[in-house]
């Protein structure tokens, strides 16, 4: 018989994925692969509010859950237009070739 | 049930989440991506929410990671090309990691040990009725503020991608 699920079971996952995304965003170069984990960290928040969601009997998680993913879209299009627009003027997607504002 | 469950799409997720960062391929990441968006909408509807589920398999997997695929296809982007890093930060940042998710597990099992197991069908507050009622009533101003953004994300989504920019 396993152990039942908690609040803190869905805590720990959404911590789990959280630090994935934050490694993907530190330690990839591909533009298009540092978006997706944005993608991901935003998905950990999310998990967050539902379990919290549940754990209070409160609706107001999951309404914010529905911002949070609205955000998500917006920051998609958004950043992947710049990426479209980076691409036309350097072509390359690779975040250690775009130097213009380095020190 | 519930435990297995939870535990079988929790190991898919962050494996899928694992392979996303470790993969070369923008694609690769993207099908990985799209493999933690339904295994979180499992999740969900764990918790009872019925509505932000199919919200997140329609919007997450159906949408945004069309948008991703399409602009991959579209940049024509191939395999990243390998590096060769510094290893020794490894050393330091991998046991520091291992430590850091164990003390917050602990921390989070005492907080919160003794709380209510999630069970399907335990909490039925989240289908499209109710939310959707707390939305247009409580959370009227939020929702209008959304769409302002969603308006300027697409006007800046449009004047970024013209073609004399």
């Amino acid at each position: 018989m396993l152990h039942p699920v908690g609040t803190g079971h869905y805590l720990v996952l959404s911590l789990a994925l959280l630090l994935v995304g934050i490694l993907g965003v530190l330690t990839r170069r591909n533009l298009v692969i540092v978006l997706m984990s944005v993608e991901l960290i935003l998905n950990a928040v999310n998990i967050n509010l539902i379990a919290f969601s549940k754990h209070t009997g409160n609706l107001a998680g999951q309404v914010f859950a529905i911002f949070v993913i609205t955000l998500a879209v917006a920051e998609a299009a958004v950043g992947l237009g710049l990426l479209i627009a980076l691409f036309r003027n350097r072509e390359t997607t690779s975040a250690d070739e775009v130097n213009l504002l380095r020190w | 049930m519930d435990s297995l469950f939870f535990l079988a799409f929790a190991a898919i997720a962050v494996a899928c989440g694992i392979n996303l960062v470790i993969q070369t391929h923008p694609i690769t990441s993207a099908l990985s991506l799209i493999g933690v968006m339904g295994s979180l909408a499992v999740l969900y509807l764990l918790l009872g929410a019925e509505f932000i589920a199919m919200v997140q398999l329609v919007v997450y997997a159906g949408a945004i990671m069309v948008l991703f695929v399409f602009v991959i296809m579209l940049l024509n982007a191939g395999a990243e090309k390998r590096v060769a890093r510094p290893w020794k930060p490894y050393l330091v940042g991998a046991p520091l990691l291992v430590i850091f998710v164990g003390v917050a597990s602990c921390i989070l099992h005492d907080m919160l040990g003794d709380s209510d197991p999630v069970i399907f069908g335990s909490f039925t507050q989240g289908g499209a009725r109710e939310i959707g009622r707390s939305l247009f009533t409580e959370y009227l101003l939020p929702f209008e503020v959304t769409s302002v953004l969603i308006l300027i994300a697409i006007l800046g989504a449009m004047v970024l991608a013209r073609k004399e920019f």
